[in-house]
């Protein structure tokens, strides 16, 4: 087999992003961007939970929990003028943000890193508070987590509630020169963080934290007796998905241009982010990649041609259809098959 | 000489259950102690205890002049507290050699910092399969072994680790004659290199052969502590095992 280290395999896939860019561009439909978009959204929700799911083993049911979490601080920070914002003790002493005026409007990629940071700690919060559960147990008390923070952002007023909030977008956007239409540089950083996390997703399978990774969703009991500080290492997993996750949801609103909980929180999320690693296959970095494409283009061409709302019925069958045929998803189906075939 | 392992009345209750009651439990450096007991008498409790898997309650456990009481488990391994499971757990989507690679680069790197190159472990993994008489199989999975094989993977898997004390726990149960022959040989040639061995075990010939000093656990008591062949005379152990 050949072998790519990391930073031949950073630039493999810089060229392949930037052809796929230059062919959207030379194409210009706006459509397209808004589409593929969806789907790069998909790989990267789907490349951060199999870190935790795939890697270690741990279910997560509260995708759409960090999802939001990464969409909700963008809204925030949008609604935040420092103009007229004020933070009053009483009536008397208020306190005034004006010396931030400088930084804002924040720029959509410094949001992504906000949304990240965001994401990463509340993971890491979640990790220390349910890693002590397993199986089961572990996927209800995420499924927990997106309920009370959906619940918080309904009553929590500033970002909209249950109302939703509008993000007015610009129309256009100069980058390096070049006159880009907003959806397409949106388009351009989900393809750049799709970039990255698959990147990510690669090196940390073949380093040293991947290996442990592995022992952790093995046998966890054997893992400690050979020296794996596992605790320390699935806070690193739930950090690192949920910071994607974030990541993943801070550009959000600014393509969908209105934001409301029961969307940003949508089951879809939840279910997708597990759907398409178990379908491409959860040891593996390509296995996300598959999935998300497979599942996420399937889902584009039913919501044009049929109804968005059979969405979640694709992705029902497809899995229902999956466990039975292959169980290990489809990069295990072609090992498997790879392995009968070489020994007759 | 101070003690290598020393656990100090220790105790451990499941609820109501009374699982080990003021275990005291000394074992040299170089020692093979041979540790017995009805199922049930706390033997895996009291493993577990001393490595961290479980906690005790009261008392304490010295290892190499140190408390270890309260350490996790991987940190006890890293002092070179290592041992094998009693139905073998191996990482079963690893080939045997990642199996050996996971105790290399958790412990042993951690242990000496990064002096061990990456082509080093290689041949150290190669090593440990060879002393086990698993080299042949390096490349395969654990679930193509047979259960002797498996146990050996346990062991090797528990040696990469580098200990100073292992603790193997019934690695022989279910085995057969010649089977068990072979693992003890296995365990006396790593005590000759300076390993202590705890070993638990139901075979009472594979035992008294084995070990130079036998501690016998009944209902989580320390009923008897002595030479083997003292201690297998003990009424009071003959009644435990045979009763009244």
């Amino acid at each position: 087999m050949i072998q790519v280290n990391t930073a031949k395999f950073s630039l493999i896939l810089i060229v392949i992003g930037a052809v796929i860019m230059a062919f959207a561009h030379w194409v210009h439909v706006d459509y397209l961007f808004f589409a593929s978009y969806t789907i790069l959204q998909f790989i990267v929700l789907a490349t951060a939970w199999n870190i935790l799911g795939g890697y270690c083993g741990y279910v997560n049911f509260g995708s759409a929990a960090f999802f939001a979490m990464g969409a909700y601080s963008s809204v925030a920070l949008y609604k935040f003028d420092p103009q007229s914002f004020e933070f009053c003790f009483t009536d008397s002493t208020c306190m005034s943000f004006h010396f931030l005026d400088w930084a804002f409007p924040i720029p959509i990629p410094v949001l992504i890193i906000i949304g990240g940071l965001v994401s990463g700690i509340a993971g890491f919060g979640m990790g220390y508070l349910t890693l002590r559960l397993r199986g089961s147990f572990f996927a209800i008390a995420t499924l927990a987590l997106a309920v009370v923070l959906q619940t918080l952002v309904v009553n929590w007023d500033f970002v909209g509630g249950s109302r939703g909030a509008y993000i007015i977008r610009p129309e256009n956007m100069e980058f390096a020169g070049i006159e880009l239409n907003y959806i397409e540089y949106l388009f351009a950083l989900m393809l750049l963080l799709a970039v990255i996390a698959l990147v990510t997703a690669r090196t940390i399978e073949r380093s040293q934290l991947g290996f442990g990774f592995a022992t952790i969703r093995d046998d966890e009991l054997a893992a400690e007796a050979s020296g794996v500080p596992t605790l320390r290492l699935k806070l690193i997993a739930t950090t690192l998905s949920g910071a994607f996750m974030g990541m993943a949801g801070a550009p959000f609103p600014y393509y969908i241009g209105y934001l409301q909980p029961a969307s940003a929180f949508g089951l879809e999320y939840a279910v997708n982010s597990i759907a398409m690693p178990m379908i491409g296959g959860t040891t593996t970095w390509v296995g996300p990649l598959i999935g998300a494409v497979l599942l996420g283009s399937a889902q584009q061409y039913a919501t044009v041609t049929i109804s968005s709302a059979v969405n979640l019925l694709i992705v029902g069958l497809m899995l229902v259809a999956f466990v039975i045929i292959a169980p290990n998803g489809l990069v295990g189906l072609v090992q498997e098959r790879l392995r009968t075939w070489r020994k007759p | 000489m101070s003690a290598l392992l020393h656990v100090n009345n220790i105790s451990k209750r499941f609820g109501g259950f009374v699982a080990l009651d003021d275990i005291d439990l000394e074992v040299q450096p170089g020692e093979r102690l041979g540790l017995i007991g009805p199922n049930g008498s706390g033997k895996s409790t009291l493993v577990n205890c001393i490595c961290g898997t479980l906690q005790n309650e009261t008392g304490s456990v010295y290892f190499d002049g140190h408390v270890i009481d309260g350490l996790p488990a991987h940190q006890r391994t890293h002092r070179g507290v290592a041992r094998s499971f009693q139905l073998p757990r191996p990482f079963h989507s690893m080939s045997l050699a990642d199996n050996l690679r996971i105790p290399l680069l958790y412990t042993v790197r951690a242990r000496e910092g990064m002096l061990h190159a990456h082509s080093d472990l290689e041949g150290r993994c190669r090593e440990l399969l060879d002393m086990v008489g698993l080299g042949a199989k390096a490349k395969q999975m654990p679930r193509d072994l047979t259960q002797v094989e498996m146990r050996k993977l346990e062991l090797a898997r528990a040696m990469a680790a580098e200990p100073k004390l292992l603790i193997a726990d019934e690695s022989m149960a279910g085995l057969s004659h010649s089977e068990i022959e072979d693992i003890l040989a296995l365990l006396v040639r790593l005590n000759e290199r300076g390993i202590t061995i705890i070993l638990i075990e139901h075979i009472m010939s594979a035992v008294m052969s084995f070990s130079q000093r036998l501690a016998v656990l009944v209902s989580g008591k320390k009923i008897a502590d002595g030479k083997p062949q003292d201690v297998v005379r003990d009424p009071e152990v003959v009644r435990a095992y045979l009763g009244q």
